[in-house]
């Protein structure tokens, strides 16, 4: 339904980074986000030499660009919280706001422009990790990662119910669209205040069945013999050329903030 | 052609489709082609086998959905300007009431149609006590829709439709997984509702219980059409189209294994 398209992270395509084991991909995603954000402020060499694979991943990738750079927009809220930085670092004055007066400094606007720069490389490498694996192999990477299995069981559930609720939430909004009618001579939908509360009564039912919902699915696992412990089938090994490889681009990472600061 | 003698005398078909297509968002087709005159006050069975189209259908008279091709409703085009005022005329009630109901109290739910239509609050209360009235649910204007069993839970759906007062009343598989008794109630109730009615449905014993119509849909396209009799009477049309005329009568537990499938 038009929910899971909301949700879905995963993007199709025959591509080496698709194919690539999902443990790899997320270990050398992780372990290259760490690289990035250890790039001192306006050191845009480093920057810019971290980006360099990142281009060449997403080129290898074959996803659509629009999509790649439409997904890292998300990097925007990071730069309202550093905002503040462009006034009250001490710095010569570059710019002043016209009504507040406020200074903008030198100082703070470079290290305005290095958070956004490592945050939107960050957000880069995260969207390229989600958008080349399917979640329940991502999940299980996680898993195989000996990550709490408590906390990768909470995640399994949130994605796999996500879809649910919302598929529920969306048939909801249908039926209320199917009745929100006019009859001539009357203005319809009332007032602002009456759909407010329609739509509050909307999300209140939508929770209420979530949470029968989760009994519902609780019993379900008890009665299939759950005991709080995920099973699964046997990981495969990983494969050596795919784990190389990763190796090689985060060194290259860890290389370029050693360089610059020899 | 009327049964129950509903509806005016008047030679504007209640529901007009011609050349009605309707592709999903992924491409499949989901109507490929539909034209159907309905007048008014027939009481017209949509026969099919699951994905012939029939829910595609009912939420294209609705304006949930919106196609190619024409739809009149009482004479009035389907188009975005007319949706509002159609949903008005066109009732539709869900194959799962669950997706119909979403007020925390029945009468909240039943009152959201003619609250939205902008009636004065009296008027609303005394349409909305006169549906769940019409459809024997009055005394449970109070109660939380979701903890309703099913059958009573497509009462209120029904009076969720009726309290807007429409001319015509589309309903989605209204017998799905209804206990015998519930499902024999819900047909007595709809063939009391002076309405032009159209329903999708699995169920041939309905169908021939209720309808003075039978439209067979089959892979979006419209096989069949014709008086109840003669096309529940035509096996091999049935048979071809992954109908099994040989359930009709049979006893309802087989009903509800081939209805559920």
């Amino acid at each position: 339904m038009a929910a899971a398209g909301l949700l879905e992270r995963y993007h199709a395509r025959d591509s080496a980074i698709h194919r690539a084991d999902a443990r790899v991909k997320l270990v050398a995603a992780l372990a290259y986000i760490f690289a990035i954000t250890a790039t001192r402020e306006g050191d845009w060499t480093a920057l810019a030499l971290l980006a360099l694979p990142v281009v060449i991943v997403v080129l290898a990738s074959r996803l659509p660009l629009r999509l790649v750079l439409g997904r890292a927009l998300i990097a925007i809220p990071f730069l309202l919280v550093a905002a503040p930085l462009l006034f009250t670092r001490p710095g010569e004055t570059v710019a002043e706001l016209p009504v507040l007066g406020w200074t903008v400094s030198d100082e703070g606007a470079i290290a305005v422009a290095t958070i956004l720069g490592k945050s939107w490389l960050s957000v880069i490498v995260a969207v390229v990790l989600m958008a080349t694996t399917e979640a329940p192999v991502l999940l299980r990477a996680l898993r195989a990662l000996r990550l709490p299995r408590l906390l990768v069981a909470s995640i399994e559930f949130a994605y796999r119910y996500l879809f649910v609720v919302a598929d529920e939430a969306a048939r909801m909004l249908q039926a209320r669209s199917s009745r929100s009618a006019s009859i001539e001579g009357r203005r319809a939908g009332r007032t602002v205040r009456w759909r407010a509360r329609v739509a509050g009564n909307l999300v209140g039912t939508l929770f209420v069945r979530s949470i029968e919902r989760s009994e519902r699915v609780h019993a379900a696992m008890l009665a299939r013999g759950y005991d709080g412990e995920q099973r699964q089938l046997a990981a495969p090994r990983v494969a050596r050329t795919a784990a190389l490889t990763a190796a090689v681009v985060v060194l290259y990472g860890c290389a370029v903030q050693a360089a610059v600061r020899l | 052609m009327s049964a129950n003698g509903a509806g005016p005398p008047d030679d504007t078909p209640a529901l007009r489709l011609r050349g009605v297509r309707y592709d999903y968002p992924d491409g499949t087709s989901g109507l490929r082609g539909v034209d159907l005159d309905i007048a008014s006050g027939e009481l017209v069975a949509v026969l099919g086998p699951n994905g012939a189209g029939k829910s595609t259908l009912m939420r294209l008279l609705n304006g949930l959905i919106r196609g190619e091709g024409s739809i009149e409703v009482l004479g009035e085009a389907l188009t975005d300007d007319t949706v509002r005022s159609i949903r008005s005329r066109v009732g539709l009630l869900f194959s799962n009431p669950d997706d119909q109901l979403f007020s925390p109290t029945v009468l909240d739910d039943v009152a959201y149609g003619p609250l939205h239509q902008g009636l004065d609050t009296d008027e609303v209360l005394e349409r909305s006590r006169a549906a769940l009235a019409e459809v024997g649910m009055a005394a449970y204007e109070d109660r939380t829709p979701h903890r309703l069993s099913l059958g009573e839970k497509k009462r209120v759906a029904i009076a969720t439709v009726l309290s807007m007062r429409p001319d015509i009343l589309v309903l989605d598989e209204p017998t799905a997984s209804l206990a015998p008794a519930a499902r024999h109630e819900l047909i007595e109730l709809l063939r009391e509702l002076p309405l032009t009615q159209l329903f999708a449905t699995h169920d041939l014993a309905m169908a021939g219980d209720l309808a003075n119509r039978v439209v067979v849909l089959s892979d979006g396209l419209v096989v069949g059409d014709g008086p109840t009799e003669e096309v529940l009477g035509d096996a091999t049309l049935l048979r071809e189209h992954g109908l099994e005329p040989e359930l009709h009568g049979r006893p309802a537990s087989v009903h509800s294994r081939q209805g559920l499938g």
